[in-house]
């Protein structure tokens, strides 16, 4: 009964969708306010009705009901409740419906705090938003009905991969599509803007925090993913240039883009076309990427199902999406009005090369993806584009690009000093040099490229300590003064620098891990002893151990250095017997400087097993970089200016040193 | 500074980024395709030694065995020809005889695949499209019902 609603409310959706998306459209267009009235409380009935759809599904896990296809199919009565709740959007049919439930969610926000919005914009924002609510509900009806019945129902269900089976990857999915879906809040004002024939600046002030936390939740989603491919495949590294994970990533850069350009827009009014063409850009981006991952054409973990009329079904979406937005983008941009005059060498200037090294990153990435599927596609063999690809074309844009992310901010609006900005960065270059020779001296295995990368990192992370230490005047002025000043510092100011910051810390844990990983793949008997970066490792046994719904091989690995115990590792392979399936648990010691891992394999049949145990230097910092990053976005969300529905003009005296 | 002239620095700066990440693209295309192949084709052409393939098929039944210390040989077949691989690690969790897999790496002089990528289907009723590429071509295509083999490197 609770799913015949749940069904029931999403045909409600999907027609309420429909006259969400003509029917605002039309009241703004013959300035009739009684049809854009429509817009807010439909927004808000949509939040409902596929709220309630959502818990039903929910409702339908939690209490095993098998007479669903999908819960038979995708769930098991054994399995662990963190894994019930998580397998509703662990698999095709919940995920969509995971998806329209955070466009809803977005819909009814803009609808509830809107209130400050040019009304007919408001009404286009959520005619567009109903739009893709329309193609995405029409989706889930007619392809992917996650409320379908089987009789005679099952006793029990299939039960969910055991890969998927895991904390990291239970918030995963609900972090991405955060922000995918996102990024169609500046989708949808693009497009309401590109429809009135202007932008203005309420326009920016509006996409900008939506788009700040679209990006801080995608970098938070595709942080998870990462972690979790790391620990759970066990093959010691955590990015594989996999399409799958290409797919969120550019996305993530287009996002980045966008989120440069849109302060250059807010701020200086400035790039208006070249934003809105980023927001298109960056949501089509999700959109591909939902549908390279959804579509099945990709083997992957994320490849739920080859259904080729959902691909096609995706793709004519995406068709209609991306194709229309283009055209409409090519018909209007013409006439929006360009303002803010900038000289080349200027905050705006670096930040238009930002905008343009990332999304000509982006472009390469999206090559070395979609070749493969393309040449295919054609008739002209299967091939795979591996990370060598991505190596030696993503690697050396983004040299340029992190270099100029920290002279960047030390660049005046309109007409900057490149000469002064250097003069200001001194500390942080000698910082540099330090790093660069230390690396070359202490590490005995260290390349040039390893030094490049650490002294990239150091310049990240100096450069924005020194910007931070400018904009308070520190040592400059009594230390009472400047920390009163940094008390008053915009929390945007802070956000940034602390994103930077972490973004340093990211690129030294990436060198650290790709140029300094050591690796010994042997077969041990229990008293075999290894060395690896110092540390002996010492296969004690083997036991097996139950879980709520595996068993286990387990093996235990005492650590030692210098005869001085460090630490007992317990690598698993864990065998499901409801999926058939088993799969590797790492075990990982991390000093924050470095993780010692160990995996277990086969048993060779003579008392030995094979082991993989690898020193991992810095990848900690890559997790650490993520959630600074992370930390800055919140923080610069909670900005009084960011916040939705503030004043319309920033204090003027705090606008002469406001942040990028 | 004019805004046409302002413009034109900003084009100017995006098409020589576009041409630099061409000519990147190209080359390391050029450098790292990886070309699919299935064992019957493998045997008929000779190789490069140094030339990376992906192989795919099926794990031959009965084929896998150990080598030395922690190497692994098992024989990747599409029910018409089987080509011998060996492979140095943990072979990964889905990996079965009977099932389908890709492998990547060179062909050695020893007439042996030396692989240093094992990737197994990564669900329980899923067969990487090469693989069923491969054996539609060989004519072994079946929709055929799975039976569970041992997982792992034989003892």
């Amino acid at each position: 009964m609770i799913a015949e609603i749940g069904h029931y409310a999403l045909v409600l959706a999907f027609i309420l969708a429909i006259v969400q998306s003509t029917v605002p459209l039309w009241g703004a267009a013959r300035g009739d306010r009684r049809l854009t009235a429509v817009a807010v409380p439909a927004a808000l009935l949509q939040l409902l009705l596929i709220g309630t759809a959502f818990l039903a599904l929910m409702q339908a896990y939690v209490t095993s009901d098998f007479s669903l296809v999908n819960v038979a199919t995708n769930s098991h009565s054994a399995k662990p409740l963190l894994y019930k709740i998580s397998g509703v959007w662990a698999n095709h049919q919940g995920s969509m419906v995971l998806w329209v439930m955070i466009l809803a969610l977005f819909g009814a926000a803009v609808a509830g705090l809107g209130s400050n919005l040019p009304e007919t914009l408001r009404a286009r924002v959520l005619a567009v938003q109903g739009m893709i609510g329309t193609g995405f509900l029409a989706f889930i009806l007619f392809t992917s009905n996650p409320f379908l019945r089987i009789d005679p129902a099952p006793l029990d269900g299939a039960g969910l991969n055991p890969l998927l089976q895991d904390p990291g990857l239970a918030f995963h999915p609900p972090m991405l599509y955060l922000g995918y879906v996102g990024f169609s809040m500046a989708f949808s004002f693009a497009i309401a803007g590109l429809i009135e024939g202007r932008v203005e600046p309420a326009w920016a002030r509006w996409v900008r925090p939506w788009t700040l936390a679209a990006w801080s939740f995608l970098t938070l989603g595709i942080a998870l993913g990462s972690w979790w491919a790391y620990y759970e495949l066990g093959w010691g590294g955590w990015w594989f240039w996999d399409p799958v994970e290409n797919a969120s990533f550019m996305p993530w850069l287009a996002g980045t883009a966008l989120l440069h350009s849109a302060v250059v827009f807010e701020k200086r009014g400035a790039l208006k076309a070249w934003t809105i063409l980023l927001a298109i850009l960056a949501f089509s981006l999700s959109l591909i990427g939902t549908f390279l991952v959804r579509s099945g054409v990709l083997t992957s973990v994320h490849a739920f199902a080859t259904d080729p009329e959902r691909g096609l079904f995706i793709l004519v979406l995406l068709a209609i999406t991306i194709g229309g937005s283009l055209t409409l983008f090519a018909l209007r941009a013409p006439r929006l009005k360009e303002g803010g005059v900038f000289a080349p060498i200027s905050r705006e200037g670096a930040l238009v090369l930002n905008n343009l090294l990332l999304t000509t990153a982006t472009l390469t990435v999206f090559v070395g993806t979609l070749y493969p599927l393309l040449l295919d596609a054609l008739g002209g063999g299967k091939i795979s584009v591996g990370p060598p690809y991505f190596e030696a074309t993503f690697v050396p844009l983004m040299i340029p690009t992190l270099i100029a992310v920290a002279i960047g901010p030390m660049m005046a609006w309109k007409r900057g000093d490149a000469r002064a900005a250097l003069a200001r960065l001194r500390l942080a270059m000698a910082v540099v040099v330090i790093t660069v020779l230390g690396t070359l001296a202490l590490a005995d295995s260290s390349t040039a490229l390893a030094a490049l990368g650490t002294g990239l990192a150091a310049w990240l992370i100096a450069g924005s300590a020194v910007e931070w230490a400018d904009r308070v005047r520190l040592f400059r002025m009594p230390l009472a003064a400047s920390f009163a000043r940094a008390r008053h510092l915009p929390r945007a100011a802070w956000g940034m620098t602390l994103a930077h910051a972490g973004l340093g810390l990211l690129v030294a844990g990436i060198t650290g891990s790709s140029a300094w990983q050591t690796e010994r793949i042997q077969v041990m008997r229990p008293g075999d002893m290894v060395e690896l970066a110092g540390y002996e490792v010492t296969l004690v046994g083997v036991g097996e151990v139950n879980g709520p719904n595996y068993t286990a091989e387990r093996a235990l690995f005492r650590v030692e250095s210098d005869g001085r115990q460090i630490t007992l590792l317990e690598p698993e392979k864990r065998f499901y017997p409801v999926e058939g399936s088993q799969t590797t648990e790492a075990a990982i010691h991390t000093t924050l400087i470095a993780d010692l891992y160990a995996v277990i394999g086969d048993p060779d049949g003579q008392g030995g097993w094979t082991t993989r145990i690898y020193h991992n230097p810095l990848v900690p910092w890559i997790w650490a970089g993520c959630l600074v990053m992370v930390a800055g976005g919140i923080l610069s969300l909670t900005d009084r200016r960011h916040r939705v529905g503030a004043p319309a003009r920033p204090h003027p005296a705090r606008a002469a040193q406001a942040p990028a | 500074m004019a805004p046409k002239r302002r413009r034109m620095t900003v084009i100017l700066v995006a098409l020589g980024l576009l041409c630099a990440a061409a000519v990147l693209a190209l080359t390391a295309l050029e450098d790292s395709v990886v070309f699919f192949i299935s064992p019957t084709d493998l045997a008929a052409q000779a190789p490069n030694p140094d030339q990376r393939l992906r192989l795919g098929g099926l794990v031959k039944e009965g084929s896998t065995q150990r080598g030395d210390g922690a190497q692994c040989i098992f024989a990747v077949t599409d029910l018409e020809t089987a080509v011998p691989v060996t492979y140095t690690g943990i072979l990964p969790d889905l990996f079965r005889e009977g099932q389908g897999v890709v492998v990547e790496g060179v062909m050695g002089a020893d007439g042996r695949f030396a692989a240093d990528s094992v990737l197994a289907k990564h669900d329980e009723n899923y067969m990487p499209a090469e693989v069923a590429e491969a054996l539609k071509k060989s004519g072994h295509w079946q929709e055929s019902a799975e039976t569970p083999a041992k997982p792992g490197c034989a003892e």
